[in-house]
This record gives structure tokens, C-alpha cells and sequence, in this order.
């Protein structure tokens, strides 16, 4: 795995972090450590996209985070689903 | 409404492809407790639910079922990828292929397509929640015996993933059971019904 896809599976970590503290949110909404921590992760992402798009260019996961300039680049592949995804 | 993320929530790559465990790992897809019917039971709970706490996690489980159909498709397609004819007939593909080439199609592992029947919204919320925390874990026991039956660490990887995402949802549903009867009569959880009985339970 080069640093590329480091970096980009660390994005998912943190994305699946947020998505598990929203989880216990939903059921534990007054709980303290759960809130800060999801402060915590929010974050650390932040910090990794940066460093993501300061090294490797803009990371699209979303079609506003694509670019405005021509072609669009949100239509690029491989997709998700495909072999080769998050690079090779 | 929902946006596409571009990403799959766990990654799936899988160097071989192998007809055969795709015929039974679409079952996760279009089965009796696959993710499809994950999805679509909980979402469709959402609109007689009485409480916002309950309306989240169906919002936010439902959600992530759909990620999970997502994972599953992704392990069909990429098992039946670059197959030959003679590969398709002698893994027993062939019945499938007929109908549907290597396009990825709701159906169980018995080829029975995805149903209605499925899922079940009753507008009660206990009665939806207890079918919720069975779904979690029919979804669970059909992780396990996929397990079971495949060798491949690049399919058992994500498969893992998937199945412990079943107990962490059975978890927050329990939870929210609990919330639930917490606003009832602690005496007869059942003498009104929240989601249609006006006054009943407080929020």
C-alpha cells in the first residue's frame, strides 16, 4: 500500500468512526465523551483531507467536492464498486 | 434526500473471481435477510414512528444498510468478473446468466427474487422494533454461515465487517426499546399504541 492509499483508508477510518459515534448518539444523546469525541474525529479528518489534497490533488467523494473546471471530474472511474478503486 | 459518496464504506477487493460463491453471497442482496430489505424496513418504519430518537437511528441505520447492498453487489460483480463460458456452466452460473449475463439482480441464494414480503412495517413501535432486532439477527446467522462455507480471505474480510455491523445494530435497536418503554405505562406497555393513539406515552 503506498502513501496515497494510506492516507485514503485512514479518511475511511475516521469516516466509519463518525458514523459509529452518530450511531450511539442517536440512543445516548447526552453522553458526554461520545460528543467530544465526535469533535475529536471531525477533526482528524479535516486534518487528513488536507494532507491528502496538499500531496495527492482534490479528493472527490461527494460531487461538490468536484472541481470547476472542465471536463468534470466527478464522472471519473474506477467507481467504488470496480477493481482498483482507491488506486492500485 | 440522500447524496452519493463515492467510497464503499469497507473496501472490497477480491483477486478471484469464483461463480460460485456469488450465487450464495447475493442472498445478502435480494434474500429473505439481506441488506436490500435492511434497507427498505427501516427506512419505511420511519413514517409511523412516534419519537425522534427512533426516527434517527432508522434513519441513520437504514442509511448504512444501503452502504452495505452497496459492499455485497460490489463482492458479485467483482466475483463474476472476466468469466468464461465453460466457467459459468461448470459452477452451475449458468441458470443465472440466462437471465441476467453478469448484470448484479435482487434474489436469493435459492434464486427466489427480492419480495415485499420480506419486511414488514407494522405502525406499532414495539411490534417494529422487535422485528428490527430479528432481522439484525437472521442478517447475523446468514454472515455466519457464509463464513462457514468460503475460504477466501478476500471475500471473509468484508464479510467479517458486515457481520459485526449486525450486533452494533441489534445493539442501538435494543437501545431504542428500551427508550421506548421507558415513555410507556410501566405497567402495560401495550395499553396504548404511540404511533397511532393520541396522549399515549410521553416523548
Amino acid at each position: 500500500m503506498n502513501d496515497k492509499q494510506k492516507l485514503f483508508k485512514k479518511i475511511l477510518e475516521l469516516d466509519f468512526a463518525l458514523h459509529e459515534l452518530n450511531l450511539f448518539l442517536d440512543t445516548h444523546p447526552d453522553n458526554e465523551k461520545a460528543l467530544r469525541l465526535l469533535g475529536d474525529y471531525r477533526s482528524m479528518r479535516k486534518s487528513a483531507v488536507e494532507e491528502y489534497e496538499n500531496r495527492f490533488g482534490r479528493l472527490i467523494i461527494m460531487p461538490c467536492d468536484a472541481p470547476t473546471t472542465k471536463p468534470w471530474q466527478w464522472i471519473n472511474g474506477p467507481w467504488p464498486w470496480e477493481i482498483g478503486f482507491g488506486g492500485e | 434526500m440522500w447524496q452519493y459518496q463515492k467510497k464503499l464504506q469497507y473496501p472490497v477487493k477480491i483477486k478471484n473471481p469464483n461463480p460460485k460463491y456469488a450465487q450464495i453471497i447475493i442472498s445478502q442482496y435480494g434474500g429473505p435477510d439481506g441488506e436490500l430489505g435492511a434497507s427498505m424496513r427501516y427506512l419505511t418504519q420511519r413514517y409511523s414512528m412516534p419519537y425522534d430518537d427512533v426516527k434517527g437511528i432508522l434513519t441513520d441505520i437504514g442509511t448504512e444498510e444501503l452502504a452495505h447492498l452497496e459492499m455485497i453487489c460490489a463482492m458479485v460483480h467483482q466475483l463474476t468478473r472476466n468469466l468464461t463460458p465453460e466457467e459459468i456452466k461448470a459452477s452451475g452460473f449458468d441458470k443465472y446468466f440466462v437471465d441476467h449475463t453478469a448484470a448484479v439482480y435482487p434474489i436469493a441464494a435459492s434464486a427466489l427474487p427480492w419480495r415485499a414480503e420480506y419486511i414488514q412495517a407494522k405502525g406499532d413501535i414495539i411490534a417494529d422494533l422487535h422485528e428490527d432486532l430479528a432481522a439484525e439477527q437472521k442478517a447475523r446467522v446468514t454472515y455466519d454461515n457464509l463464513i462457514r462455507l468460503i475460504d477466501d480471505p478476500d471475500i471473509l474480510d468484508p464479510l467479517k465487517f458486515l457481520r459485526q455491523r449486525e450486533i452494533t445494530h441489534y445493539q442501538r435497536f435494543g437501545e431504542s426499546l428500551r427508550r421506548t418503554t421507558d415513555r410507556l405505562n410501566s405497567k402495560n406497555f401495550y395499553a396504548c399504541n404511540p404511533s397511532f393513539d393520541k396522549n399515549c406515552g410521553k416523548n
